[in-house]
Parts: C-alpha cells; sequence; structure tokens
C-alpha cells in the first residue's frame, strides 16, 4: 500500500498530496516534486510520434533506499505519483497499475463535476475516499 | 583528520601492479644509472606493462619473512585482514629483484668482476630469505652487442656468470648503453614482468596450499583472509577476472562469519573493502549492472548491522562511506567513457552517503553528551600508534569472542569514541557530499533533484551556522519553487530563511521573507502568521522582533543583541523591496479605466490593494508612477490625519486617480512603470513595496487565468456579488491618448472607373459641425502611402486642371493650406489624378485642423484629424493593334528595301463611356511615308464602348546602313480626351529583306473584252552585278496579247528594263493576267515565285462600253422578289448591292450560275 499519492497538475504544481501522517509530510512533498524530473524526460523521451499510443503508466521512476517512487501520467500530462515503502516487496507491478487506474477513474469523476474548475486543488471528498483505500492504513 | 577513521586505505583504493625492485643503480652520481631509472619511470602509459619499480640499495633489509607455520591445530586467528599486509605486498616485498652491474664481456678484470656480482646476488638471496622473490641481474654493457651465437666469449662468459651467481639463463639480461635504450628497457621490463607473474603465481598457489590444514570451526577468519589474499595476489598478477571471482568468494565468507557486536565493525570494515574491489572490478571490466548489483546486496545485507546501540553513529558512518565510495567509483568509470543515466548516475549515490551522513548527525547529536571528559588513559591510544587488523577496537585487539574481555574497558572506550565523533564537523562532511550531489543531478538533468539538495544544503549551512551561504542558497532555489506552485515546500524554505535572517538581524531579508509568509501562498497556519505579523510590525516600528521558535536559545541571545546594536544604528531605514517576483501579503493590481482616452477626456485609473495577513494593516503612502513622470503628481494618495489608510484582512480597496493628459502626448502611450505602496513610517522604519509596472505578483497570472477559466464555467460571472472578484481583475497597464474626435465631414464624388493616362478630377468637400471655428484647416490627398512601391511612380496627383499632369508632380500633396472653417461653413475642391499604369489604388484624404476646447475647466488646444480613402481603380481607354500588308493587302512578315508598304492601325475602344478622338499621327524612324501630307483619318471621331478606328498608311523603309535586319518603326501618337491626352503607341519593328531584282507593272486599273490592254513591266536590278533576266509569258485563256513571248536580257547595275506588251481581253470579269515567268540564271534564290508577288494577279476586264449590258436577276428570298439592276458598273452595284462574299467577286460566268434568270436588254440609256 502507498505512503503517499499526488496528483500533480500539467504545469507541474500539485492539485493533490496525501501522505501517510505518520512520517514527515515534507520530505513526500520533496519526494514527489523530485520524481517530476524523471517524468518529465519519460514524457519527452517518449516523442511526438509515439505520444498517441503512449502507456499512461511509466512505471518505477526511481528508487530510493526507503521509497519506491511510481508515475502515471494521462494524456492531458496530468501526472499521478505512488511512493511505496521500499520494505513492502508484497506489492507488483500489476497492482501499482491497478492502482493507479482506480486513481485515474477517480480522478476522471472529479473532473467531470461542473463545479470542479481544472486546475484547482481536489478537495472532492470521493476522490479522498479512493485514496485512504489505497494508502497504508495506520495501526 | 576526524572522519579518516572511515576512509578507505589508499593501498586498497589503487590499482595493485607488480613491485619489482631495482639495485645496483647510483641514481644519484651516476648519469648513465639515472638515464636507466629514467627510462623506467618516464612514460609509463597504459601500453607499458603494470609494473611498480623502486630503486633500492643493494643491500636493502627486505620485511622478514615469518617461519612457516606447519600445523594450524591450535592456531586462533585474531583478526581477518592486517592493516600492514596489503601495503607490504604493493611497496615492502618485491617479486622481483634486479641486480644492475657494470660489466662488458670483454672486460680485463672478467673473473675479478664476475665473483663481485655474485656476491652481490648472494647478499640480495640473504635478505630475501623464506621468499620466493626471484633475482635478476642485468648487465650494463658499453657495446653493442652482437647478434646471439657469433659472439662466443659471450656466451661462454654468460654460462659462467650465471653458474657463479647460481642464476638461470633466463635471469640474466644486458642492456648496451647504446642510442636505443627505451627499446632495450621496454624489452627488459617485459621480460621482469614474466617473472613477476611467476612468482605471483606461486604466491597464490602457497596461500591456497594453507587450505587444506583449516577447520571451519576455529578458522573462519582464515578463509576470509586467504580468499582476500588470493584476489590480491590475482591483481598483482593483472589476473582481474579471477581476482573478481576470488573477492566474490571472499565476499561470501565475510557475511558467513559468526557476527556480534564486538566483531560487527570488522566484519563490515571488510566487507566494505571486498565490497569495494568487486565493483571496481566489475567497472572496469564494463560490467556496470554487475556493480550496481553488488552494491545493492551489499547495501541489503549490511543495512541492518548495525551493531553497538551506542555506537550507531558508526554505523551511519560507515553507510555512507560506502554509498560515498561507490558514487566515487560510477563517478571515475563515467570519466573513462561509461555513460550514466537520469535514473542511475552517481549522484544519488552521493545523496544517499549524505543522507546517511545527516542520520549520523542526529545520532552523534543524541549519543554524545557534551560536557564528558575523556577517559584516562585513553583508551584509543595503541602502543604502535595504529591497529593490527582492520576494523577493530583500539582497547581489545585481536580479541575475537562473543563478550567484550573487561566491561569497564568497554565502556571507556565507547565513551571515547562518542567524545571523538562530538569533534566531527558533520555539518562540512554532509554539504560536501550534498554538494558533489548537486553537481552530478545538474549533469543529469535532474533540475528538481538538485533544488531540493540545495535546499538540503542551505539547511545544514543554517545548522552550521553559516547563515550567509544558507541564505543565498535559499534564496536562489526559492524562485524554482516559486514558479512551480509547490507552497508547501515554498513555506517550508522560507520559514528556514526566516529564521537565518532573524538570526543575522538582516532587516531587509527578514521583512522580504515575512512579507510572503504572510501571503497567501504561504500554507503556514494563522496563529503562525499572527505571530510573524506582530514581529513584522515590531520590525517597521524599529523594535527588536520576537525570536523564532525552534532557533537554539544561545543564537536567539545573540540574534537579540545584534538586532539592539541594528536598531541603534540611525539612518538606513529605509527600505524597497521589489516585491513583483514574490507573493507579499500585499496584493496590488492596477489599471487604466480603458485601453485609450481621447485628449479632450480626462484620464482615469484605478489601484486596488488588498491584504492577506491574519491582522489589518496600516500603510501610509500610495504612488503610481507613469511612463511621464510629470503626471505622477496626480497619482499619488497619503494617510493624512483623518483619512484612514488601513487594509482589512481580505478586503479590496479601490483607489481612484484622474488627470488630463498634455496636448503634447497624442499618440503616446501612456505606461505605469511601477506602484509603490509604503509601510511603516519616518519615525521607525519606512519599508517600500514596489511593483514594476502594474502590479501583480509570482501568482497572480496563475489565479487570473484559473478565474477566467471559473467564469468560462459559471456562466454569469461576478454580476450577483456586490464585491469585486480580485482573481479576475485584469491588470491594464498602458493607455493611448488619441486626438479628438473631428466633427467635420468630408465627402468625395467621382466617377469610376479612372483611365490609363487621363486627368481624373475626384471631388473633395469639407464641412464642419464643430462649435468653434477650426483653424489651419488642411488637406492631404493622394495616393495613399504604404502600397505597392511603383504605384506611387505611376501616380501624379495636381489640384490644376488646365494641364496635363507630368513627372514632376508628386503622387501624395501634403498640407495644402485651405484657410480656417467657420462652424457650418463647407468647403470644396477639385483634386486631379493622373495614373499612367493600371489597377487598384487606394487615395487618401487627410483633413487636419486644429480648434481650441476645454476639458474639466482647462483649455486646450486640440489637433483633430479626419481621413477619408477612396479606392479607385484605373482601367486602359483602348487597345491598339497594327499590322504590315504589302499593296496588295497580303500580309507581310518581311519588308523589301525601298519598296512600299501598308501599316494598318486598329484603336478598338475598351472604355466605358465614349472616347473623343482628337487626333492622331505617326513619329517615323527609318521608314519615310509615301503620301506627302499625313492628314489624321481619325479627327474628331467619337468611339462608343467596343468601336474600331483603322487608319493606314503607305510607307517605304530606305536601304539600311548597318546590317541588323530589324528596323525600329517609330511611334503613333494619339490624342484624346479634353483637356487633350497623348498616347503614344511603340510600333513593332519590322524585318527587312532586300530583293536583288524587282519588278512592277504599270497597268490600267481595269480593261474591257476585246480593246487592246498595254502592259508595261518595270525591270530593276538592284544588285552592283549585271544581272541576265529569261522572261517568258504563258498562254492565257482570256487574254491574246502581243510582245516578246520568251527574251532573254541583260540588266547593268542600278538601271531598269521596260518590256511593253499589248494584252488584249477575251472574258468579263476578273481575269488572271498571262503568267509571267522569270528567272535569273545568276541568283538561283531569287526564282520566279518570289518575284511574282510584286505583280497584279488579275485585273478585271469590263464588257465593251459600246453596249451596255443590263441584267435584271430575280433573287428569290422568302416570297419576295427582288430586281436588281445590274449596270455598266457592274462590280459596284454587285459589291454595293448584292453585298456578296467580298473576298471573291463573282465573275459574270458564275452568276450566270447562281441565279435564274438574264435579260440583255439593248442600248439603254
Amino acid at each position: 500500500m502507498a505512503v503517499c499519492i499526488a496528483v500533480i497538475a500539467k504545469e507541474n504544481y500539485p492539485l493533490y498530496i496525501r501522505s501517510v501522517p505518520t512520517q514527515n509530510e515534507l520530505k513526500f512533498h520533496y519526494t514527489v516534486h523530485t520524481s517530476l524530473d524523471v517524468v518529465e524526460e519519460k514524457i519527452s523521451a517518449v516523442g511526438k510520434a509515439m505520444a498517441d499510443q503512449r502507456e499512461l503508466y511509466l512505471g518505477l521512476l526511481y528508487p530510493t533506499e526507503d521509497y519506491k517512487v511510481y508515475g502515471y501520467v494521462t494524456n492531458s500530462k496530468v501526472k499521478f505519483v505512488i511512493v511505496v515503502d521500499s520494505s513492502n516487496t508484497s506489492l507488483r507491478d500489476n497492482e501499482i497499475r491497478s492502482m493507479f487506474r482506480k486513481l485515474h477513474n477517480s480522478f476522471t469523476d472529479v473532473m467531470c463535476n461542473p463545479f470542479y474548475n481544472p486546475g484547482d486543488p481536489i478537495q472532492s471528498k470521493a476522490f479522498d475516499g479512493i485514496v485512504s483505500g489505497m494508502m497504508v492504513q495506520p495501526s | 583528520m576526524a572522519g579518516s577513521q572511515w576512509e578507505l586505505p589508499p593501498e586498497l583504493c589503487c590499482r595493485p601492479m607488480a613491485f619489482v625492485a631495482l639495485t645496483g643503480l647510483d641514481v644519484v652520481y651516476n648519469a648513465v644509472h639515472r638515464a636507466i631509472w629514467d627510462a623506467f619511470c618516464a612514460n609509463r602509459r597504459a601500453d607499458r606493462v603494470p609494473i611498480s619499480f623502486k630503486v633500492l640499495p643493494g643491500d636493502h633489509e627486505y620485511p622478514k619473512c615469518r617461519t612457516k607455520r606447519t600445523s594450524y591445530e591450535w592456531y586462533i586467528p585474531k583478526g581477518i585482514l592486517k592493516t600492514g599486509w596489503m601495503n607490504k605486498h604493493l611497496n615492502l616485498v618485491p617479486a622481483l629483484v634486479v641486480l644492475f652491474y657494470e660489466l662488458d664481456w670483454d672486460d680485463p678484470q672478467w673473473k675479478e668482476k664476475q665473483s663481485e656480482c655474485a656476491t652481490k646476488v648472494e647478499i640480495v638471496r640473504t635478505s630475501l630469505q623464506g621468499r620466493n622473490t626471484k633475482v635478476a641481474v642485468v648487465l650494463i654493457q658499453k657495446k653493442t652487442p652482437l647478434p646471439p651465437g657469433e659472439d662466443l666469449v659471450a656466451s661462454e662468459r654468460a654460462a659462467a656468470l650465471c653458474n657463479a651467481c647460481d642464476l638461470s639463463g633466463k635471469s640474466l639480461f644486458v642492456l648496451p648503453h647504446t642510442d636505443h635504450l627505451v627499446g632495450y628497457i621496454i624489452r627488459l621490463e617485459n621480460a621482469f614482468y614474466e617473472h613477476a607473474q611467476t612468482y605471483y603465481y606461486t604466491e597464490i598457489r602457497r596461500v591456497k596450499s594453507h587450505k587444506e590444514f583449516l577447520n571451519k570451526t576455529t578458522h573462519q577468519l582464515l578463509f576470509v583472509r586467504h580468499q582476500f589474499k588470493i584476489a590480491f595476489f590475482s591483481e598483482l598478477k593483472q589476473d582481474t577476472q579471477n581476482a573478481l571471482k576470488y573477492y566474490r568468494t571472499a565476499y561470501s565468507l565475510v557475511h558467513e562469519l559468526r557476527a556480534h557486536e564486538t566483531n560487527m565493525l570488522e566484519i563490515k570494515t571488510m566487507a566494505g573493502f571486498i565490497n569495494y574491489k568487486i565493483c571496481r572490478l566489475c567497472f572496469q571490466h564494463n560490467t556496470p549492472l554487475d556493480a550496481i548489483a553488488q552494491f545493492r546486496k551489499h547495501i541489503d545485507l549490511c543495512k541492518k548491522k548495525i551493531g553497538s546501540a551506542e555506537l550507531a553513529f558508526e554505523h551511519t558512518a560507515w553507510m555512507s562511506k560506502q554509498f560515498q565510495s561507490f558514487g566515487e567509483l560510477f563517478d571515475e568509470a563515467i570519466k573513462l567513457g561509461l555513460t550514466a543515466i537520469q535514473t542511475q548516475n552517481p549522484g544519488f549515490y552521493y545523496q544517499q552517503a549524505a543522507c546517511y551522513s545527516q542520520d549520523r548527525k542526529l545520532q552523534a547529536q543524541q549519543l554524545c553528551q557534551s560536557g564528558v571528559s575523556l577517559p584516562t588513559p585513553d583508551p584509543l591510544e595503541t602502543p604502535t600508534g595504529g591497529l593490527d587488523f582492520y576494523g577493530q577496537r583500539p582497547w581489545r585487539q585481536g580479541h575475537q569472542s562473543i563478550d567484550p574481555p573487561d566491561p569497564e574497558k568497554e565502556k571507556a572506550g565507547i565513551l571515547a569514541l562518542q567524545i571523538k565523533e562530538r569533534d566531527v564537523p558533520h555539518s562540512e562532511l554532509i554539504i560536501a557530499l550534498l554538494s558533489n550531489a548537486v553537481a552530478q543531478f545538474k549533469k543529469y538533468k535532474c533540475p528538481r533533484m538538485k533544488s531540493h539538495l540545495m535546499v538540503q544544503m542551505g539547511e545544514e549551512y543554517y545548522h552550521a551556522k553559516d547563515y550567509t551561504k544558507a541564505l543565498k542558497l535559499l534564496d536562489y532555489v526559492m524562485c524554482d519553487y516559486r514558479t512551480e506552485r509547490w507552497w508547501g515546500l515554498l513555506t517550508a524554505i522560507l520559514t528556514t530563511a526566516l529564521r537565518c535572517a532573524y538570526l543575522m538581524a538582516n532587516v531587509k531579508d527578514y521583512i522580504t521573507y515575512s512579507m510572503e509568509l504572510l501571503g497567501r501562498a504561504s500554507t503556514l497556519r494563522e496563529e503562525q502568521k499572527s505571530r510573524i505579523e506582530k514581529n513584522l510590525i515590531k520590525v517597521l516600528m524599529n523594535e527588536v522582533p520576537d525570536a523564532e521558535p525552534e532557533c537554539d536559545p544561545s543564537s536567539s541571545t545573540a540574534a537579540a543583541s545584534l538586532w539592539n546594536d541594528r536598531m541603534a544604528l540611525a539612518g538606513s531605514n529605509d527600505f524597497t523591496i521589489e516585491v513583483q517576483d514574490y507573493v507579499p501579503f500585499i496584493q496590488c493590481k492596477a489599471r487604466f479605466q480603458s485601453p485609450s482616452f481621447h485628449v479632450d477626456q480626462p484620464i482615469q485609473l484605478q489601484v486596488f490593494v488588498r491584504a492577506d495577513c491574519p491582522h489589518p494593516v496600516r500603510f501610509n503612502k500610495l504612488a503610481v508612477s507613469l511612463s511621464n513622470q510629470e503626471y505622477n503628481q496626480w497619482c499619488v494618495v497619503e494617510s493624512s490625519g483623518q483619512e484612514n489608510m488601513c487594509l482589512s484582512p481580505g478586503a479590496t480597496r479601490c483607489y481612484n486617480f484622474s488627470f488630463v493628459a498634455k496636448t503634447e502626448d497624442v499618440g503616446k502611450k501612456i505606461e505605469m512603470t511601477g506602484i509603490e505602496v509604503m509601510l511603516g513610517s519616518e519615525t521607525g522604519r519606512c519599508v517600500f513595496l514596489s511593483w514594476r509596472g502594474a502590479g501583480g505578483d509570482a501568482a497572480s497570472t496563475h489565479e487570473a487565468l484559473q478565474a477566467i477559466r471559473s467564469l468560462r464555467h459559471r456562466g454569469r460571472g461576478t454580476e450577483g456579488r456586490q464585491e469585486l472578484d480580485w482573481d479576475s481583475l485584469t491588470i491594464q497597464h498602458s493607455t493611448m491618448i488619441i486626438s479628438r474626435v473631428p466633427k467635420i465631414s468630408v465627402q468625395l464624388s467621382h466617377q469610376p472607373p479612372a483611365l490609363n493616362n487621363e486627368m481624373y478630377c475626384i471631388n473633395f468637400t469639407v464641412q464642419s459641425q464643430e462649435e468653434a471655428v477650426a483653424r489651419d484647416v488642411k488637406l492631404t490627398a493622394g495616393l495613399k502611402p504604404g502600397q505597392e512601391a511603383n504605384l506611387s511612380h505611376t501616380t501624379y496627383v495636381t489640384l490644376n486642371s488646365s494641364k496635363v499632369c507630368d513627372d514632376s508632380d508628386p503622387a501624395l500633396l501634403p498640407d495644402i493650406p485651405l484657410g480656417d472653417l467657420n462652424p457650418g461653413e463647407k468647403m470644396e475642391r477639385c483634386v486631379y489624378v493622373k495614373c499612367v499604369s493600371t489597377g487598384q489604388r487606394v487615395f487618401l484624404f487627410h483633413v487636419a485642423y486644429t480648434i481650441d476646447t476645454t476639458v474639466e475647466g482647462q483649455q486646450i488646444n486640440c489637433k483633430c484629424h479626419k481621413d477619408e480613402t477612396v479606392n479607385i481603380e484605373t482601367v486602359v481607354p483602348f487597345e491598339v493593334s497594327v499590322k504590315f500588308v504589302s499593296t496588295k493587302f497580303e500580309p507581310l512578315d518581311r519588308v523589301a528595301v525601298d519598296i512600299p508598304f501598308l501599316l494598318m492601325t486598329d484603336l478598338l475602344s475598351s472604355s466605358p463611356w465614349p472616347i473623343l478622338l482628337a487626333t492622331s499621327s505617326l513619329q517615323l524612324v527609318t521608314m519615310t511615308s509615301k503620301t506627302a501630307q499625313l492628314h489624321s483619318q481619325l479627327e474628331q471621331v467619337v468611339l462608343q464602348t467596343g468601336e474600331c478606328a483603322s487608319e493606314c498608311f503607305c510607307l517605304q523603309c530606305p536601304p539600311v546602313a548597318n546590317s541588323s535586319n530589324t528596323v525600329a518603326t517609330g511611334q503613333y501618337l494619339i490624342s484624346w480626351r479634353s483637356p487633350l491626352v497623348q498616347t503614344a503607341v511603340t510600333l513593332p519593328h519590322v524585318i527587312l529583306e532586300t530583293v536583288p531584282l524587282y519588278i512592277h507593272a504599270e497597268l490600267p486599273s481595269f480593261g474591257r473584252v476585246r480593246e487592246s490592254l498595254p502592259v508595261r513591266y518595270h525591270i530593276e536590278n538592284r544588285t552592283a552585278l549585271v544581272q541576265e533576266v529569261e522572261m517568258a509569258v504563258e498562254p492565257s485563256d482570256a487574254f491574246m496579247f502581243s510582245g516578246l513571248k520568251q527574251v532573254r536580257l541583260r540588266i547593268l547595275p542600278g538601271s531598269e528594263q521596260q518590256m511593253l506588251y499589248n494584252y488584249y481581253p477575251l472574258m468579263a470579269g476578273y481575269q488572271t493576267l498571262p503568267q509571267l515567268n522569270i528567272s535569273l540564271p545568276r541568283c538561283p534564290t531569287t526564282n520566279t515565285h518570289t518575284l511574282r508577288r510584286f505583280l497584279p494577279q488579275r485585273i478585271f476586264v469590263k464588257v465593251t462600253h459600246k453596249h451596255f449590258e443590263v441584267c435584271i436577276y430575280t433573287l428569290t428570298s422568302g416570297s419576295t422578289v427582288t430586281w436588281y439592276r445590274i449596270s455598266d458598273d457592274f462590280s459596284t452595284a454587285v459589291l454595293t448591292d448584292l453585298k456578296l462574299v467580298r473576298q471573291h467577286p463573282p465573275t459574270l460566268t458564275s452568276i450566270h450560275n447562281v441565279w435564274h434568270k438574264k435579260f440583255f436588254l439593248s442600248r439603254m440609256t
């Protein structure tokens, strides 16, 4: 399960960041922010020709000693980042993918809300609920 | 050096090379020996064999070899690897000792020298007692040796010397000291290298042979030690593949060791060494992925092996070092050509190393209490000054059991280590590692990672109390986080920065950071903001702010005294802060009410100010500066006693300014160059917040964008709300001052299209609707500038209708003074335009005048102007076509010299209305006219649209001097329309030809049946030669003739012959004349055919004039019967009345065939 989940706008500012309350929140902000370097590089590396068939899931962005950072980019260049504890070896790639898919679906619902202004921070309760379900449960 | 405990020993990090000792060389006093030594040392590039040479004296004492152990049964090893071992084999125990000796084969004292040499060899051998080190002898000779086998003395003496020294033949070398020293040296060292390899090979065998004596219970340490030694010897042997293999075995063995608190450090140290070697060799073998995998394995295995909890900082220090040295290896490999990628580069290892160093610092802070004194005697002191084995404790070296031998000593030792750790400059280490990482991430395009590390560096500097550097770094990266709108991170950085500014008592920075922390970008809680605002107000009142929380008390006290000093300092209490690039807590936006103002309107300007801080804030002055500074005085508002310039949180205040523009500024832009808000007062501190342009800050653009989006979504914008929506407030930073709206009407009347070249009249009317007198009315009329360039060269404008424009007239008539115009008055002018080329043109009529008016009580003198444009098309009035025909009306493609021909012109009108042609004339160049007077046939002709007027001229071309055969004809001038316009048409050139013989006939215009018809042929010779002409007349049915039927005659140059024939027509109507056959035997190119074209073909023969013949034909056309009388003048009757085919006037016979009835009447008068 994730220790931090973030949604980043096309212009690379955060729309939503949630991390486990037990750890330093700021550290996760930095982790998510620095992972954007890799996301940007991966997006640009795909090139324009392949942009249509591009796989949204970017896979493991970079490993740190303590965390694994996974990335996902929607077609409108909104980025999802999921940070997982390195010690959590039970999580498979497929599970991460399905987490991203769930996140994407929920994000689409947020965007469909006529009262939501794209580009504003996400404050949806439904989205919050989905994210909470994916986070490490405080025990 | 406190950190040195964790540094890898240099002998581990170097590349092991075979050690060869050179003896018997006197490199100080002997030039030859010096040269030899230099040749060994210099230019040791990659292509030379890897040997490290050392010059040693002949009687050098090599390290003693311990007596060989025969049994390991009772032996308990004290540690894994001795600290001196690697160095010993790298630098102390040679693989080969080479003895240099000067001896020529034919040396007179051979015997003595041989025995001296043998003695020297013996000395070396003795000091190497027990070692497998090889000995070799090199004879330095002055003479070049003969090829092997030829010098019998040499081979004999060599054998003797080998014998005497107990050397194999392979260990004796000869070094002739001649020209090719380097070549010989390279051959020598290759031989040495082979010997060294043999030596290391035997060493490996020797170490391997110990294995059988070992048992797994007591000798576990030796398994590791032996594998390490084998691997190291393999490296010395340059067998890196095997070395890697043995290191890997050693690595797995080291982890099989029983680990407990007392030997944890030793195990980790050795594991670290071996891991380093493995990674190094993997990079060397260009298998970086293996290196990374090994390192990951190493870290995973060792991460949890913390060891003693009281010395936890040792573990983190060691971990940090592991990452650092791997990073360095990686970096080194990159320098040698390896390519790294964004997600796998040395930066990550440096970063992780820094991370562990940070942990180390924290642990050290927790574990190492200050105030404890070092126990005596220092447990870290050892008798030798160093350790015997790597990774052991100084106070219990060689101790291998689980429990420490002496708990008291153990405690003292740990305490000593803790005290030592306290003095370690952790921040320095961390910063060095971070800056390494920053350099790497910069290289691998990770700007955000770089910023993050720079923040960490800044924080580390803050912890190290180097606030200046901390601020410099933090300030540098803040902007990145601000532009990317990561407010949480920005707030965190600002908080640290604010602490730095507080501790340094840096007023300006303190205010700047406070302002941003109070602003809307800050994610601080209300109470924190409230605290910061209170502090800010204190600073503005020149008081000492409260200490920032989380600053340590001692620093805060120091800071407070700094603030007090600062306060005492008089002056320099004015600060201007450029807030445009921040997100300050006071927002400001300004706009002109309209993007343009007429000069007779007051200019209106609004400034909106709003505060985001938790408490109301008071300011004292608001000033807008404009591009024209004269207006600035109107755009200032200052707090006077009553007016309260106070901003309540979240509320927007609007300040309105208005002023009258100067008339000089008409057509200019007025821009806001800046806005200043003054906080504080002169009595305390003055802070000027200054915005460039018309306000806005680092975040406002995005907010405005979002506001627009949301408006679009919600449809009905803010109209329902009373308050202004701040975000959707747009900035209008400049306005245009435009001239007063003119109150005059301009009318243009004309009749398009214009004809090419004509004087086209445009009627211009201006009428004033002003209430005052319009003075200095000026008209600018003509071609509107900015159209196609050549239009201005083909258009002429004038006011003068009496004469036709020419090149001297301009395309645009500027500033025609029209005088003053009273209210309601009307004025008219005619403007004439001549367009030389066709096409569309835009004409501009610009009326300018001045008028006096008042704005807000101010009298101003305004300039007004009105523009009117008109689009006029110019068309061609008529088209002229010209053709050349012969006198027989046959089209000519070339013209014969001196022979008359006809020029026919057709003038086709394409003008939409009738054209009056005044006259036309020819201007001939070469040609001459055959007709004396050239009276125009077109005079006063009026052509309707589509009508055509033709003229015909008979011309002749005189012989032309030059050889060119084309000749210019001249121009055809047509004058038309009134006032007279003359159009010149250039006539086409003609191709000239000369004829050698010209023949023309002189004959009446018609003949009569049975009446004589005299025909005289003139034959002219136009050549300079006598021409012989053969003439013959062919018989014809229509004629009888008399004259010479066939003749041959000569014509002299330039003269002519006449031939007279009497033709006697037999039939009426058009008759073909008898054909004349002419040939020029001397000029075969000219044949009958070419000459015949000059002659008439046919002649009309009338019936005898004695009898009138009247023919009456009935022509049936429908039911009507028309009677025609065909009179004597038969042909005209036919042509005019019947309008028969003109080209083929019918003969009587053909009429017979066509018409039904025919009557002959005799004698009609």
